[in-house]
């Protein structure tokens, strides 16, 4: 449990801008910037934050879907971003993905056994008969029965399909999963039978789970710990119960109290900030919140703030928690009285 | 709060579809009402017909291959249903407004945001002059909290935010005060924050406008801090109707209580949560019995064999299951013990 399987430092992709004939570059989209973090083996490390802060590309990035433009991704020791496009292929068997989007993530002309056939194909498992066995038997294991593998992803429903997904992603017998917002384009009761089914695969093979996900109830149902992303960057780091109970980061905190709670009598203080997120092509200076900040500082608007331990094992990215000057325990005082 | 009148009224109303593999019932004899100045939400899953009843109420069902086959919509006394399409015209709009779950393919990427709200106001004022137009509708647009609201006049769809998108959408809706807001699934494309923002918004204009809203969505929690009262709909029916306190305090049904237990809460962890099995069956598939039955845990002989109706088991509440009905009574009681534990 507390040995990292994955450890991510300092890692950056920035997209090129590229305009006029010639296609010169303008500019970079920062889409992640300088994101660190590990996750333990067989935990599951939550990340979220609202479309465009980077979640997604983080989890391509480290599955080298994407090529990073900077940054170490040690999965059990050894550095995915200086391996060959072969080693690479090695290592994917032990790190599979599940898609968002069940519809589009299945080939519609290939059958459910030979989609889940495939990965043995690329990783070499066994001959045609151990093959389809194992195909048997991962169907059974996420609830379908031994005739769907015959059937094609059109016949299925969504929640089917996001089984079929997972199903594909365990055939190699992988250590790390990464889903990217496995559930939510699926029925709130259905997304109930796909969130149990991972919480049982994860006891039954000792997996380890990157879950990303907008939905901060979903993520806080199945993460041992949680990460907040805000344009590119990590906001706040810490196990899910603390992050819950004691959101450090403003954002974090505004962002539990827009979750509309579904209890008539439960009555929030509901923190709303204005605005957009900020383009990241276009990131603001210093902290990238303090345009939306209800605790801005002078000091916010010019340096980046660190993602630095407040308390045990609660990373925050925060000047109100850094820089202790009167004015700052002034502001934090105020900070805690609101909440 | 009950003498308000019945604004919109919804009667028996049945939308089918009707395709190459037969007759589909999306909407099936379907009864609800929306008082003055009140907010009610319809919640459901996909497939549910929470999104053919809220186009069934504009007519803007596509036909074919839909047609609403029966029923009546009475909106302020008169059916809807018995009116011409150049009728429906000035109602649409002017009475009765909608706003959709996508903002960027409801917005007309070829025209500014001023021609859009201009074309609005122009079709229903339509002895206003150019420039009583573009007022109403730079008024409309700070209505809705957009800032610089002269300049995204003259701004595209594309230059704006998804959240923003919206909020034109809203204020295009509301440029002729209408008395009814019929909005679908309006912040389900939205983040989070963005959607405080809107719903926010909403309840606002509710109060101050005294709009009544018809909110469809499938996020129980933004039915809990929007709504005043709940129509919950499965697989083409309404199958729970009550004030938004009863529902989430008391819900009856077993697929109320089912959906409500199955949303992660974000405030107590809980090692499981409660699913129910199966998937939701095609519309017009069931042909017997409560549609509920093949995935209920309370389900009796009963329920597989007649129909279920909507029973009244209180003042404010309604439920469709024989769990409540009256004549049911020693294995109502008994069932509704097993099912409650």
């Amino acid at each position: 449990m507390n040995k990292p399987l994955l450890k991510v430092e300092g890692l950056k992709k920035y997209f090129p801008i590229r305009k006029g004939l010639i296609g010169k570059t303008v500019g970079h989209v920062k889409a992640i910037d300088h994101v660190s973090f590990h996750v333990n083996d067989g935990e599951t490390l939550g990340i979220v934050g609202e479309s465009g802060c980077g979640k997604s590309t983080t989890g391509r990035t480290i599955m080298q879907l994407l090529e990073p433009t900077e940054g170490v991704v040690e999965f059990q020791g050894k550095d995915l971003t200086k391996l060959s496009a072969n080693e690479i292929r090695a290592v994917r068997r032990d790190i599979q993905m599940i898609f968002q989007d069940p519809y589009a993530s299945l080939n519609p002309r290939h059958t459910i056994g030979k989609i889940l056939e495939e990965p043995l194909l690329v990783h070499g498992g066994g001959n045609a008969k151990e093959r389809r066995e194992k195909v048997v038997e991962f169907l059974k294991i996420v609830g379908l029965s031994e005739y769907h593998a015959k059937r094609y992803p059109h016949q299925f429903s969504g929640g089917q399909r996001q089984r079929i997904g997972i199903a594909r992603a365990l055939m190699t017998n992988p250590k790390l999963i990464i889903a990217d917002e496995p559930v939510s384009a699926l029925d709130v009761s259905i997304q109930a039978q796909v969130l149990n089914l991972m919480q049982d695969l994860q006891k039954e093979f000792n997996l380890t789970y990157i879950f990303i996900a907008h939905d901060l109830g979903v993520v806080r149902h199945i993460s041992d710990r949680v990460a907040v992303m805000y344009l590119g960057k990590i906001v706040e780091i810490t196990e899910s119960e603390e992050l819950y109970a004691n959101p450090l980061h403003p954002y974090t905190q505004a962002l539990l109290s827009a979750v509309p709670v579904p209890d008539p009598n439960y009555k929030k203080e509901q923190i709303i900030i204005e605005g957009d997120m900020p383009s990241p092509a276009n990131p603001p200076s210093g902290c990238a919140f303090h345009t939306r900040c209800p605790f801005k500082m002078d000091v916010c608007t010019k340096v980046i703030p660190v993602l630095a331990e407040e308390k045990m094992g609660h990373s925050v990215a925060c000047h109100l928690y850094t820089s202790e000057s009167n004015d700052d325990i002034e502001r934090k005082k105020q900070l805690e009285g609101c909440l | 709060m009950n003498e308000r009148k019945k604004l919109l009224e919804v009667k028996d109303l049945q939308t089918t579809f009707f395709t190459d593999s037969g007759e589909i019932p999306a909407v099936d004899h379907v009864d609800f009402y929306v008082r003055e100045g009140e907010v009610l939400g319809i919640v459901g899953e996909s497939g549910c017909g929470k999104s053919v009843t809220s186009l069934s109420i504009m007519q803007l069902i596509p036909s074919p291959p839909g047609k609403i086959t029966g029923g009546e919509i009475l909106f302020e006394g008169q059916d809807l249903l018995k009116k011409t399409e150049k009728e429906m015209r000035e109602i649409r709009g002017n009475d009765v407004a909608m706003i959709f779950q996508e903002p960027m393919t409801s917005l007309n990427p070829l025209f500014t945001i001023g021609n859009q709200m201009s074309e609005a106001i122009s079709l229903h004022q339509r002895k206003w002059s150019k420039r009583q137009i573009k007022e109403r509708a730079i008024e409309m647009l700070k209505l809705v909290g957009l800032p610089r609201s002269e300049e995204i006049m003259k701004e595209y769809p594309h230059q704006l935010s998804g959240g923003m998108r919206q909020r034109v959408m809203i204020a295009m809706a509301l440029v002729c005060d209408p008395k009814v807001l019929i909005a679908d699934e309006p912040t389900t494309a939205l983040d989070v924050t963005i959607q405080a923002q809107i719903l926010k918004l909403m309840r606002e204009l509710n109060e101050r406008m005294n709009t009544a809203i018809l909110l469809i969505t499938h996020d129980l929690g933004v039915v809990a801090e929007t709504c005043e009262r709940v129509v919950v709909m499965y697989a083409g029916q309404v199958i729970e109707e009550a004030s938004t306190e009863v529902i989430f305090n008391n819900p009856c049904h077993p697929y109320t209580r089912g959906l409500i237990q199955s949303v992660p809460d974000m405030r107590n962890k809980k090692d499981r949560l409660y699913s129910i099995q199966g998937n939701v069956p095609k519309p017009g598939s069931i042909e017997k019995g409560c549609r509920f039955a093949a995935r209920c845990e309370s389900a009796f002989s009963r329920c597989r064999a007649e129909t279920p109706e909507l029973y009244r088991n209180s003042d404010n509440q309604q439920t469709r299951c024989f769990l409540y009905d009256e004549r049911e009574g020693v294995i109502s009681s008994n069932e509704q013990t097993i099912a409650k534990s």
